[in-house]
């Protein structure tokens, strides 16, 4: 171009000549990405093209198939008359029970390990250290199998179950509780249930109030837990009893009737609650020992208990430590459920990406939907966290 | 005049009567604390003792079958670990050739432990030699092939010998594809970061049986019909992808915590990104990380338990399988494999943990230099 040219005669001769392309970092970086892309986009083409035979055939059609084959432990109607879809589902139901069972039972643990580990009572605290070392210093895999092939085996057998009254009876086949049997009325006592929780708390919203306006705080507690136990308590009998227990009983072998457990499904439980819990108990030991000392300190100023440090200072500003890394242990914790794969509790790995695989193949289509299963209850359960966080963080001053 | 007496230590306490105390501060201060302690006392007087009792003193320690194990009061059935031990070290590795496992067995712990212990000096070239040349003389000892060495196929690879493989391989391949992938996620160029946020959050998003299950399932039907990698090879490639995912988002915590100024000042001075990065930015981030980056380890360890499933022989199955053969089939063989393994696991998992604690203390990981030091 004529106009560089004239620009070139003016300068002088001295200056460095203009850098390369190449040389300029921002071509670099733009080369560099289409290189990268380039070859991932390659081997993708190149893995699909090898695989071209299967994907051909790409398709979940075979989700209306008729699976076959029986499945051990159901939440819903299920026979082998059913379809890959009713496996996909029983399977994924399945994954959500011990997750939800695990969780609730794992935090509850986890918290009272942690706040042990912090006790000044020199034995509590040592206790719970070595319950925390020893068990997360082992693979869950075999706290799984240990439970499931060497405990579970040793309990007695249904005639001579260990028993809690005629609650609760554990037996090698499993643990077995009273079912609720839900009468046609019961949604009465269920309404009555949730009209009292949203009362307690808008109690405690009240109360909160006039504390801040008077000084004094109304026994909202007192109010809360009355609530709480009296109106489904006055709606059963106004409805005339409609929930009754369904009382497991022995009969021949096993138990029948009531909710049944079974060894699988207990065993996965229980070595998930205890392994989990052990990693949260660190999170709630860290998270209450960084909540600085001047904290503790002012409280015991105030002439508060160590109950009450605990409960209304400590605890509250260490939720917000606390939260972030207990969300991903709930998300690991549903992702280490896929070892029931291991002793055969039918879960969504065992079950659909296991047998449904084995029995019709459509690898690419069974682990695809398996991989975005868990990606979701990922995504889903960061999201809540998240907004959960989130609001706590606003508490902050 | 007056003045002031040297201070003097207070007189010295009889040692029940500081005994005395510390038990009333730390197990007796309010009638809380004592309901604990003695519920803490019953819960150690009822657990301990049987434990002890079935593990040590009602155990078994010499027999060649079941026999010597069946009896209404013996405890734990330790001929049984005797009898399996080449099976748990060896896994089913040809007899004659097991002095290959072992020579690597050797090597492996006198370069770890040299690189373990702070005094000893050529830290550089015994990392280099761990890191390169001992990957390539365990593939050679192992599978032999070469030398005159006879082929052991990797699927008589197992035991204690194949736990310890997966690990070493996963953790040695997986710190520099994390290192990369934490750079990728940092990285300013948009292709780059999107990409390594995708393989992070896929990885991070699924199981490891799923990976394991992909391994299996997948991978051959992606790889040309005549391409057959080894199943130890699949199963590889699955846990060091998956632990790198894991290892990336460490490195990236260790990176976010290095101040801007380390960047803006290495600019300064000229140098460009891989120089900052090499020289500046990423030895203090993985010093930063060093506790976690320990703690990665230890889950790969353990993680390492679930290749099983793909019918793998490692330490965890070899005792599994063995709890049901009826040779050694009595109420307590299963325990005492599972107490065993666990023992096993946590030995090297605790001892893991505990090093890193000690290097936190001495080298001051987890610490962001102060530039002074």
């Amino acid at each position: 171009m004529s106009g560089q040219d004239d620009v070139a005669a003016v300068l002088p001769p001295s200056l460095p000549p203009r850098p390369w392309p190449w040389e300029h970092g921002r071509w670099r970086g733009l080369v560099f990405q289409f290189v990268v892309l380039a070859a991932v986009v390659g081997v993708v083409v190149w893995m699909g093209s090898n695989a071209w035979g299967e994907l051909k055939n790409f398709g979940f059609s075979f989700l209306g198939n008729t699976a076959g084959f029986e499945i051990s432990f159901k939440l819903i109607d299920y026979d082998r008359a059913g379809t890959y879809l009713d496996v996909l589902i029983v399977g994924l139901l399945n994954t959500l029970l011990v997750a939800a069972l695990g969780i609730v039972l794992a935090t509850v643990l986890g918290f009272v390990v942690g706040i042990a580990r912090l006790s000044p009572n020199w034995i509590v605290s040592r206790l719970a250290t070595a319950y925390v070392e020893f068990v997360r210093n082992v693979p869950l895999l075999l706290w799984i199998l240990f439970f499931y092939l060497a405990l579970i085996p040793t309990l007695p057998v249904a005639k001579q179950a260990v028993s809690l009254g005629d609650w609760l009876f554990l037996t090698n086949r499993g643990l077995f509780i009273p079912k609720l049997h839900w009468g046609e009325t019961a949604w009465m006592v269920l309404v009555a249930f949730i009209a009292a929780i949203i009362g307690a708390i808008a109690t405690t919203r009240w109360a909160r109030r006039r504390q801040l306006a008077t000084g004094k705080r109304p026994p909202d507690l007192l109010i809360g837990i009355a609530l709480v136990v009296g109106l489904p308590v006055l709606a059963f009998f106004a409805a005339g009893m409609p929930v009754s227990l369904e009382y497991p009983e022995l009969k021949g072998f096993n138990f029948k009737g009531g909710l049944a457990l079974q060894p699988e499904l207990f065993a996965l439980v229980l070595a998930l609650t205890i392994y989990t819990a052990t990693y949260i108990a660190e999170i709630v030991r860290s998270g209450i020992e960084g909540v600085s000392k001047g904290q503790s300190e002012a409280a015991s100023a105030l002439g508060l208990s160590r109950g009450q440090r605990l409960r209304l200072v400590v605890i509250p500003q260490a939720m917000r430590i606390i939260i972030p890394p207990l969300t991903s242990q709930y998300l690991n914790l549903t992702k280490n459920s896929s070892l029931a794969t291991a002793i055969a509790y039918p879960d969504v790995v065992a079950v659909f990406a296991g047998t449904a695989l084995a029995k019709e193949g459509r690898e690419i289509e069974i682990l695809g939907i398996t991989a975005l299963i868990y990606l979701t209850l990922s995504l889903v359960t960061s999201l809540v966290m998240n907004l959960y966080n989130r609001r706590i963080q606003l508490t902050e001053r | 005049m007056s003045q002031a007496l040297p201070q003097r230590e207070p007189p010295d306490r009889p040692w029940a009567a500081m005994a005395m105390e510390w038990v009333r501060e730390n197990l007796f201060s309010s009638w809380v604390n004592i309901a604990l302690t003695l519920l803490a006392v019953a819960f150690v007087v009822v657990v301990v003792p049987p434990i002890v009792d079935w593990g040590i003193i009602s155990a078994v320690w010499s027999g060649e079958t079941r026999e010597a194990c069946l009896g209404p009061d013996k405890g734990a059935c330790w001929p049984y670990i005797g009898a399996r031990w080449g099976q748990i070290i060896y896994g089913f590795y040809d007899d004659p050739q097991r002095w290959r496992v072992d020579i690597v067995y050797i090597v492996g712990a006198v370069g770890i432990a040299w690189l373990m212990i702070p005094r000893l000096p050529g830290k550089f070239w015994v990392g280099v030699a761990m890191y390169v040349g001992f990957p390539i003389l365990v593939y050679v000892l192992l599978s032999g092939g070469m030398f005159g060495l006879s082929i052991v196929p990797s699927s008589k690879w197992g035991g204690l010998l194949l736990t310890l493989l997966i690990s070493l391989t996963g953790i040695i391949f997986s710190m520099p594809i994390g290192i990369l992938l934490a750079l990728g996620r940092r990285s300013e160029l948009p292709i780059i970061r999107w990409l390594s946020i995708g393989f992070i959050e896929f990885v991070r998003g699924v199981p490891l049986i799923m990976i394991l299950f992909m391994a299996s399932n997948l991978m051959p039907l992606f790889l040309p019909s005549g391409w057959n990698p080894d199943k130890l090879l699949r199963a590889l490639v699955a846990i060091t992808l998956f632990s790198s995912a894991y290892m990336a988002e460490v490195v990236r915590g260790g990176l976010a915590a290095i101040p801007k100024g380390q960047t803006e000042a290495a600019a300064a001075l000229g140098l460009g990104y891989w120089r900052t990065m090499g020289l500046i930015t990423m030895p203090q981030a993985l010093k930063i990380s060093l506790p976690s980056i320990v703690s990665s380890c230890i889950s790969l360890f353990k993680d390492t338990s679930l290749i099983s499933i793909m019918g793998f022989f490692d330490l965890l199955q070899v005792i599994k399988s063995g709890n049901s053969d009826p040779v050694w089939s009595t109420p307590n063989t299963a325990f005492t494999g599972y107490l065993f393994a666990a023992l096993v696991y946590f030995a090297f998992c605790f001892g893991m943990s505990r090093y890193s604690a000690y290097l936190e203390r001495t080298v001051g990981g987890g610490k962001v230099g102060t530039g002074k030091a």
